[in-house]
């Protein structure tokens, strides 16, 4: 081990969050894992460690954490002040603290959730494979407490080239495909889907995010046995309101799904916000 | 009903099947018989089948003519649940079957169950039975609160609350077997294929 940070604050909600636990269905277990992968993956490549290290997803900011041992640290996902004992820099930029330095995330200007590498990754015990926190299910560490130290291990590979990123602009389109149920829907669902500004409900966690506009209509009326669930599956229930599944989405559903977000949309969608308008492109 | 292969985003496709019985049959040989195919996710009559690759004519050929196993020749393990029957719903079952409470147990004591798939909550397995006396409706206001271990029936199934949440199946009674055991290895003890018995406690 070569240090540790120790929690001072942890902020509305942050996580401990890596690439999931897939091929778990069959004991109905989601995959899980970060709700912006594109977002930890760059996180773990500014500080030189594995996509699959694990990184915390700070949920709205509010993360303060103080190093024990010289530590380079990254944060990415939503664009954010990152300050070093009071100092500010960017996110998307690699940081180092000195021993006893203070970090603190503030909250973004937009977007919702933060990933913090550090170089060494942190030493959790996995669950199933995972270090992931899924809140559905109540698998993974426990959401971070004042006082929970997180052991950093030794670094195993070379620092990289670069020690910055460019931040995400914001998205305010996702790309669809059509989902395995479209013809259970009206024609006029498809092209309401795609042509309506949506607004992003109050509603937004890891497991989905709510979509509020016009009703989505249905061609089939019928109950729709249980059928499995993707992470960016666009699923319509009876109020006719689509909801984006997020990375800790149940293993199966009931209601049809309309369209699928693709992967990169499935990351941006993890980034609304509640308020925010949103299009979805097919 | 033939099978059908339906689009599922970039990464998936869902397969549509004859029925209950062809969806639990097939989903064993799906993924050997596929390399593709990395997860089978099983549904009521779908698989859903996540891709490491774009499936080839000859692959979507095959999962559209694949024969399932034979209902009843599950060769999971089985399972014996010992049951406390004195579910809240036991009366009301018995009224909706009309079979009573004491035939509602004999029945779902009598057979053989299969767990046909999984979800809901990790451990929650979908079981399946030969005897369709015990279809029932799910209660039409889910309760706020089922405890662990409760054993219930909704439409085909039945199935066991592994930990306390929300529910709307029809409970009979409750088991003290551990259904989810992070300790263990696998931490479900009902599995695709598993057989289930319940017995009286």
């Amino acid at each position: 081990m070569s240090g540790a940070l120790v929690v001072e604050a942890p902020g509305p909600l942050t996580l401990v969050q890596d690439l999931g636990r897939p091929g778990l269905a069959h004991l109905g277990v989601s995959p899980s894992g970060a709700a912006d992968r594109a977002a930890h993956r760059l996180a773990n490549r500014l500080v030189g460690e594995e996509e699959g290290a694990a990184t915390l997803e700070v949920t709205l900011g509010g993360l303060v954490v103080r190093a024990t041992a010289t530590l380079f640290v990254a944060v990415t996902g939503a664009p954010t002040t990152v300050r070093v004992d009071g100092t500010p820099t960017a996110s998307h930029t690699t940081v180092v603290l000195r021993a006893g330095a203070r970090l603190h995330v503030e909250r973004p200007a937009r977007g919702l959730r933060s990933y913090l590498a550090v170089r060494g990754g942190f030493v959790v015990a996995p669950v199933l494979g995972s270090r992931s926190r899924d809140v559905l299910a109540g698998l993974g560490p426990a959401p971070l407490a004042v006082g929970d130290v997180l052991a950093v291990g030794d670094p195993t590979r070379p620092l990289p080239d670069a020690d910055r990123a460019p931040a995400p602009a914001p998205v305010t389109v996702l790309d669809v495909r059509p989902g395995p149920r479209r013809d259970w829907f009206t024609g006029d669902a498809w092209s309401t889907l795609l042509g309506t500004v949506w607004a992003v409900t109050a509603d937004v966690d890891r497991v989905a995010v709510r979509l509020s506009g016009p009703a989505l209509t249905r061609a089939v009326t019928d109950e729709l046995p249980s059928e499995g669930l993707v992470r960016g599956a666009v699923q319509v229930p009876a109020s006719g309101q689509p909801l984006l599944f997020g990375a800790d989405h149940p293993v199966t559903g009931g209601y049809p799904v309309l369209a699928v977000l693709t992967p990169a949309a499935a990351d941006a969608a993890a980034q609304l916000r509640p308020g925010d308008a949103v299009r979805l492109a097919g | 009903m033939a099978r059908r292969l339906l689009g599922y985003g970039d990464d998936a496709v869902l397969l549509e099947c004859a029925d209950l019985a062809d969806a639990v049959g097939l989903a064993p040989r799906v993924r050997a018989a596929v390399p593709a195919v990395v997860e089978v996710v099983p549904g009521a009559r779908t698989l859903l089948l996540r891709l490491a690759a774009p499936l080839t004519a000859d692959a979507r050929e095959l999962l559209l003519t694949l024969p399932a196993a034979p209902t009843g020749t599950a060769s999971g393990p089985l399972v014996t649940l010992p049951v406390v029957y004195d579910g809240e719903d036991l009366d009301e079952v018995g009224a909706l079957t009309g079979l009573g409470a004491d035939g509602v147990v004999a029945a779902h004591t009598g057979q053989t169950w299969t767990v046909g798939f999984c979800g809901f909550a990790p451990g929650f397995g979908y079981l399946v039975g030969p005897d369709e006396r015990l279809r029932v409706p799910r209660r039409p206001t889910p309760r706020t609160r089922v405890p662990a271990g409760a054993v219930g029936l909704a439409g085909p199934f039945s199935g066991v609350y592994p930990r306390p949440g929300p529910g709307g199946w029809q409970l009979l009674g409750r088991t003290a077997t551990t259904l989810w055991d992070l300790e263990a290895h696998p931490p479900a003890l009902l599995q695709p294929g598993t057989r289930v018995r319940f017995e009286v406690a």
